[in-house]
């Protein structure tokens, strides 16, 4: 009997010590992550200066259609007739005919507005964030339309699907308190 | 007008050719003066989930620990277990989507160490530090009543098979494989493992690619008859847990009072997690002893150095799960890659004006850390086998049915077969 409750004395003695050394090792990781957290949550975002337009936002999201989306930046834009964001380089007409534009689900708006000037709005209920007139639009014009993820469709991944395979590294970690990269707003210098 | 227009597209793109090097902001166009009284619309952007409520699911997330615990150490209720689990599905699982999660916030604590440009977020620590805070009091209550994982395993629990000691101690090595991967995986930024391979977070979006859809319901259908499949031999942040829930402070116990040795907890509980009291005899007969126990020990190390070795083997396989190894290898091995317009990766390497040593010398960085890493895993993973080994001899004299604590989930079943009143 003596011999029992000594083996379970030390039983217990090893099982507080373990104890506690377990929670000094939990301690000093929350205090050592502690020391740089921050308050703030992340969202992902896409940074419009990085982005080269190759397509993946569209397909790799977890959200089908995509939570990227096209954002236009007015303050940018030329309001160009010949947009090259909304026709196509060989679209034989400048006109609303779907076989001109370039937008594949026709989520661009074009708007007459007064001579020779037209208003583009995207449709977010129909772009899939495919970057083709984000192409069309920095290739040819002011590069006024550019992606953005959408906070409100975003299921805010712990790891964005399409940051893990965007080639130019172009979506980051940014705070949510500045959940968007608008061209315009933020620019190329004020990052660096 | 029509060619014109091409004429005009001629001109934009060789203006656009010469005009790469210079800034995309810069305007081509400039905004027109309007005379019509037009007022330009601003840009929509809709705000991201509130701060307030990321600190609602830790709040959440607290009240149903505090309750799960409660329920399991105190008010000794299966039926209330069952309820909270069916609420956190609801909460965690479809609601929130799976996201934000105890399991995988280990990738974010990892990244916050070795990425300077990291910082964590207070609440994905929170959500990591609280259930192996609560664990280490109160075994894994967390599993019982907090984790949407668990909760939607165990309610399709439905003919659980007993599976023999040796099988469930072998494939309990696995989550130590994968706590060792994710952790690599997260510390050298090239991917969140446990997220992207969660097999129930296609299931809670209702949306998903297709083969994880079929992991998902697999994992369930297969749930069904190996009870928390998940949870039992794939779950790395089960690991800590299970390290934590070992030397807790409290724990649920199978009877309120006094075990009578009645058996009939036996086969009440479906992960196996009931150790039954020992019988001397039959111990000396098999020969567990000191002798053994010394050999075992000893392997130890040699385990170790085994894993280490293979860690430095793989480690060159495992860093092309990296981005940047993956494409300077590829343009190394295969240099013709570089006139396949229809690779993305490499047309956008090219274009970006990097040049070839910048790439090669960013992925050596990345595979030497990758030869550390893997070397360190490698180590740990021997540590894990030597020990588990060790265990299989070791003597424990144990008198009563008892909850194999690190392995009890304190889902509460066996509680309902003890006939001891209190
Ligand atoms: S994956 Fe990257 S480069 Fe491609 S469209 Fe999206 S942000 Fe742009
Ligand atoms: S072209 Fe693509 S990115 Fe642009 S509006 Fe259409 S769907 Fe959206
Ligand atoms: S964080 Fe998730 S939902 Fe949001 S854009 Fe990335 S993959 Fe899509
Ligand atoms: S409480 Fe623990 S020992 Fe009891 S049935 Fe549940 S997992 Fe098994």
């Amino acid at each position: 009997m003596e011999d029992n409750s000594r083996s379970k004395n030390r039983r217990e003695f090893i099982q507080s010590g373990m104890r506690l050394s377990l929670a000094l090792a939990l301690g000093s990781v929350s205090g050592l992550a502690l020391s740089k957290v921050v308050k703030d949550e992340y969202v992902w975002q896409i940074d419009p200066f990085e982005c080269t337009q190759c397509g993946r936002c569209a397909t790799e999201c977890v959200m089908t259609p995509s939570a990227v989306k096209c954002v236009h930046a007015y303050d940018l834009c030329g309001y160009c007739d010949l947009c090259g964001g909304y026709f196509k380089p060989d679209a034989n007409q400048l006109s609303t005919a779907a076989e001109n534009q370039l937008c594949p689900t026709a989520a661009i708006e074009r708007r007459f507005i007064e001579e020779p000037y037209f208003e583009y709005i995207i449709n977010e209920d129909l772009c899939i964030g495919c970057a083709k007139c984000v192409e069309g639009c920095t290739a040819f014009g002011n590069g006024s339309l550019h992606l953005q993820i959408i906070h409100d469709i975003c299921l805010n991944c712990n790891e964005c699907a399409i940051a893990r395979v965007c080639p130019s590294n172009a979506i980051k970690r940014v705070k949510a308190e500045n959940s968007y990269l608008i061209k315009g707003d933020f620019s190329k210098e004020q990052e660096s | 007008m029509i060619k014109k227009m091409k004429l005009i597209f001629f001109l934009f793109t060789v203006f656009y050719l010469f005009s790469t090097g210079i800034s995309a902001q810069q305007q081509r166009f400039p905004k027109p003066e309007f005379e019509s009284g037009y007022e330009q619309p601003s840009t929509i952007t809709p705000e991201p989930r509130a701060l307030a409520l990321e600190y609602f699911d830790v709040l959440v997330l607290l009240v149903v620990l505090s309750l799960a615990t409660w329920l399991a150490l105190k008010k000794r209720s299966r039926q209330g277990i069952l309820w909270l689990s069916v609420f956190t599905l609801i909460y965690f699982g479809f609601y929130r989507n799976g996201c934000i999660c105890s399991i995988g916030a280990i990738q974010n604590v990892t990244l916050s160490f070795a990425d300077p440009g990291y910082a964590i977020s207070l609440t994905a620590l929170l959500f990591f530090i609280l259930p192996l805070a609560f664990t280490l009091f109160f075994g894994r209550t967390f599993c019982a009543g907090a984790c949407p994982l668990g909760a939607i395993q165990d309610l399709v629990i439905f003919k659980p098979l007993s599976l023999p000691k040796w099988l469930n101690k072998t494939l309990g090595i696995i989550p130590y494989i994968y706590l060792s991967l994710a952790v690599l995986f997260a510390a050298t930024g090239t991917d969140f493992i446990i997220c992207r391979y969660d097999p129930f977070v296609g299931i809670f979006r209702m949306d998903a690619k297709f083969h994880m859809v079929v992991l998902g319901i697999s994992f369930l259908l297969m749930g069904m008859f190996v009870a928390r499949p998940y949870c039992r031999f794939f779950c790395p942040y089960g690991v800590l847990l299970s390290w934590m829930s070992r030397f807790s402070r409290w724990h649920l116990t199978i009877t309120p009072a006094r075990c009578i040795q009645c058996k009939l907890c036996t086969n009440s509980c479906p992960f196996d997690a009931i150790d039954f009291p020992t019988n001397e005899k039959e111990v000396v007969k098999s020969g567990l002893g000191p002798k053994k126990f010394l050999t075992y020990a000893l392997l130890i190390p040699l385990w170790m150095i085994m894993g280490i070795f293979a860690g430095e083997r793989s480690h060159t396989w495992l860093s092309k799960a990296n981005q940047d190894v993956y494409l300077a290898e590829l343009l190394i091995s295969n240099p013709e890659m570089k006139n396949d317009p229809d690779n993305i990766d490499v047309q956008t390497f090219l274009a970006s004006g990097k040049t070839m040593e910048t790439l090669v010398q960013e992925a050596e960085v990345i595979r030497r850390k990758f030869y550390f890493g893997s070397m360190i895993a490698g180590g740990f993973i021997g540590l894990v086998v030597g020990m588990t080994l060790l265990n299989t001899v070791v003597f424990r004299k144990r008198q009563d049915f008892e909850p194999h604590k690190g392995n009890c989930v304190s889902c509460g079943r066996c509680m309902d077969y003890c006939p001891v009143e209190k």
